[in-house]
């Protein structure tokens, strides 16, 4: 056992790589961040940036091959993940982690009843009985909102809405009441108008259960009144990590900015187009020995493209992978001070 | 779904005669038939004949005669062998080939299956890659190599079983034989399905819920794994009992293909007739018996 200090998660330095035909793609290449009891984690990042791999990584996971964790700790409750035999593994799963998917259509069983797949996880974990587990399963059901629940237990996943359906893989998810919940963008598939719905709906649930929770998007309008703290994925690598009122407020990253300012703001500016990074995610299997961002990074120097940023600390817990983190925290700080 | 099941059914009726007029059509353009041999008949004899088997009225006439006794089920006499009806003919020799055809689907079905789902589960392994050559193997020889190369094998050179006798052994290597195709093809279409699902996000949630890999097998992939398989065996399981003219040749099974063949050389019109009519009712059956085992396969697939 190792001392756990309130400390539910901690993953350090963690790297997982796939084996391609395209080379080893370093899809997490360093991660390190370290989750509280009862805290709600954001990662952010654009499509591709290594988020769900590093969260498919803390749950062992990963298709291997092409797959494998090469490097790194995961801690969880003091239990040293990666040394754990696959049967432990699965004690695991489900029971004091869950997880939550980004396409609510495609991540239920099609071909099986949504009681089925609900009642399986209790009589696993908790040995229920049939009735124990049914009963069970229809309570979590009203718990998330489902109305009519005692007959809607026996629908397939095809009869229900995409928020419903998402509604239900998070009472699968939260069925044994899990220390943590991985919500891997849960309202990325969804409507806006349900997408707030279900936040609120997680939100609360973590409220009331005191489960610790990583939210998982590529919108930093998502986790903005839901997180604690931020990381900034961007090819494998944290690129920014700060408690989240900071990081919206003064970023040190011109990837987080740019990232701040592809948020639709319904404040101002209807109508108008949405700002975009310019290009598009590099190719983490050949990876330019800078930093990966240059070629899109609006103030991109000579050194940029040459020399790999260090991880610069601006404060107790901000940091920031940025040859000029001082500067742009400093120009954050400026422009915060004009409003 | 009864409803779904009976419009299917109504439907076979008009398919079947449809097959029968293109099937008599083939045979009376043909060249030949089944009175003369090469030679040539005295003009009074033939005109006997003719008049005998009503081939001296109009072709409509001909053709509405027939249509109406398939419609009764009732194609008359064979004309080669004259003391038996086409029926008795057809009752006879089915049995053999639907024994045969049977046992080489079951075969068929438990070398695929098996195959299929322990390559998909050990993707790029050794077994993998030997199970799917032999499959291609398998596909690509053809019956009637196979056979006599079996036969070669076994009987003639180890003599362990007899080349063509309807005993137990002796239906062992036209069982073999006849599976070897289908059991290839079943193989590799189980892997492709198991695959794709088994790469699906419902198979990972089962994982992240902690079911070990037999449940998340048995109780979430296999059922979306098989779906195409399904789709396959139905036609497979009609064309298999139809009998094959190949392998009943080969070891000298008296099976409806093997009566079949006879029929066509002897132009014995009424026979492939009832055999045809026979076949394409078998197959249409089956065909929505898949149809219908899909319905409980597949939730979001419902018949009005
Ligand atoms: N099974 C896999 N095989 C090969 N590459 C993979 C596999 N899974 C993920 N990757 C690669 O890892 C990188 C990170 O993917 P992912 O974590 O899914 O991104 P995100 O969740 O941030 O959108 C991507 O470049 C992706 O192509
Ligand atoms: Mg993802």
């Amino acid at each position: 056992m190792i001392e756990t200090n309130g400390t539910i998660l901690s993953v350090n330095d963690l790297k997982t790589y796939f084996q391609t035909e395209d080379g080893v793609v370093k899809a997490v290449d360093g991660i390190t961040f370290e989750l509280k009891k009862g805290e709600t984690l954001g990662i952010v990042g654009e499509s591709g940036s290594g988020k769900s791999v590093t969260n498919l990584s803390v749950m062992r996971l990963i298709p291997e091959p092409p797959g494998k964790i090469v490097g790194g700790d995961i801690i969880f409750n003091g239990i040293d993940v990666r040394k754990l035999s696959i049967d432990d593994v699965r004690k695991i799963r489900g029971k004091r982690i869950a997880m939550i998917f980004q396409d609510p259509m495609t991540s239920l069983n099609p071909f099986l009843k949504i009681s089925t797949q609900l009642m399986e996880v209790t009589r696993l974990h908790l040995g229920h009985t049939k009735e124990q587990a049914r009963e069970h399963a229809i309570k979590m059901l009203k718990t998330v909102g489902i109305p009519d629940a005692e007959n809607r237990i026996d629908n397939y996943p095809h009869e229900f809405s995409g928020g419903m359906r998402q509604r239900v893989m998070i009472a699968m998810a939260l069925s044994c009441d899990p220390e943590l919940l991985i919500a891997d963008e849960p309202t990325t598939a969804l409507d806006v108008t349900i997408q707030a719905q279900i936040l609120e709906l997680i939100k609360d649930l973590k409220e009331r259960m005191g489960t610790s929770v990583i939210l998982i998007t590529h919108d930093l309008g998502v986790v903005a009144g839901m997180t604690e703290k931020i990381i900034v994925m961007y090819a494998g690598k944290v690129f920014e990590q700060a408690p989240t009122k900071e990081l919206f407020a003064t970023p040190a990253n011109p990837y987080t900015k740019g990232l701040l300012k592809s948020v639709p703001d319904p404040a101002h500016e209807q109508g108008k187009e949405l700002y975009q990074i310019p290009g598009l995610p590099p190719d983490v299997a050949h990876l330019p020995p800078g930093c990966p961002f240059a070629e899109r990074c609006e103030r991109a120097e000579a050194i940029c493209r040459s020399q790999y940023p260090p991880f610069v600390q601006i404060n107790e817990n901000h940091s920031s992978l940025c040859h000029f983190a001082k500067e742009v925290y400093a120009e954050s700080v400026a422009e915060r001070e004009k409003l | 779904m009864l409803s779904f099941i009976i419009r299917r059914l109504l439907l076979i009726i008009p398919m079947a005669l449809l097959v029968i007029t293109l099937t008599w059509v083939l045979v009376r353009i043909a060249p030949g038939n089944f009175y003369t041999g090469e030679k040539k008949l005295p003009a009074a004899i033939e005109e006997n004949i003719k008049k005998k088997y009503g081939l001296d009225k109009p072709w409509y006439q001909q053709y509405g005669i027939m249509l109406w006794n398939t419609v009764r089920g009732d194609f008359g006499n064979s004309l080669k062998y004259e003391r038996e009806t086409v029926n008795e003919l057809i009752w006879r020799s089915f049995p053999y080939s639907a024994i045969i055809g049977l046992l080489a689907y079951i075969l068929a079905l438990a070398i695929g299956l098996t195959a299929g789902i322990i390559a998909s589960l050990k993707q790029n392994s050794g077994f993998d890659y030997g199970s799917m050559s032999l499959a291609m193997l398998g596909l690509s020889v053809p019956n009637f190599v196979l056979g006599p190369i079996l036969v070669l094998i076994f009987s003639l050179w180890l003599y362990w079983l007899p080349p063509a006798r309807w005993s137990l052994s002796g239906i062992i290597l036209p069982v073999i034989t006849l599976s070897a195709i289908y059991a290839a093809y079943i193989a590799r279409l189980t892997r492709a399905g198991m695959l794709e699902v088994l790469r699906s996000d419902y198979i990972r949630t089962a994982r992240a819920k902690g079911l070990d890999e037999k449940t998340v097998l048995l109780r979430h992939a296999v059922r979306g794994g098989l779906i195409p398989v399904v789709s396959f065996t139905g036609p497979a399981l009609a064309g298999l009992l139809a009998g094959t003219v190949v392998v009943e040749k080969v070891f000298a099974i008296p099976g409806l293909g093997n009566i079949f063949i006879q029929a066509v050389l002897n132009r014995d019109e009424p026979l492939i007739l009832g055999i045809v009519a026979f076949l394409s009712i078998l197959i249409m059956v089956f065909n929505l018996l898949v149809d219908i085992s899909y319905g409980f396969l597949d939730p979001r697939i419902r018949y009005e």
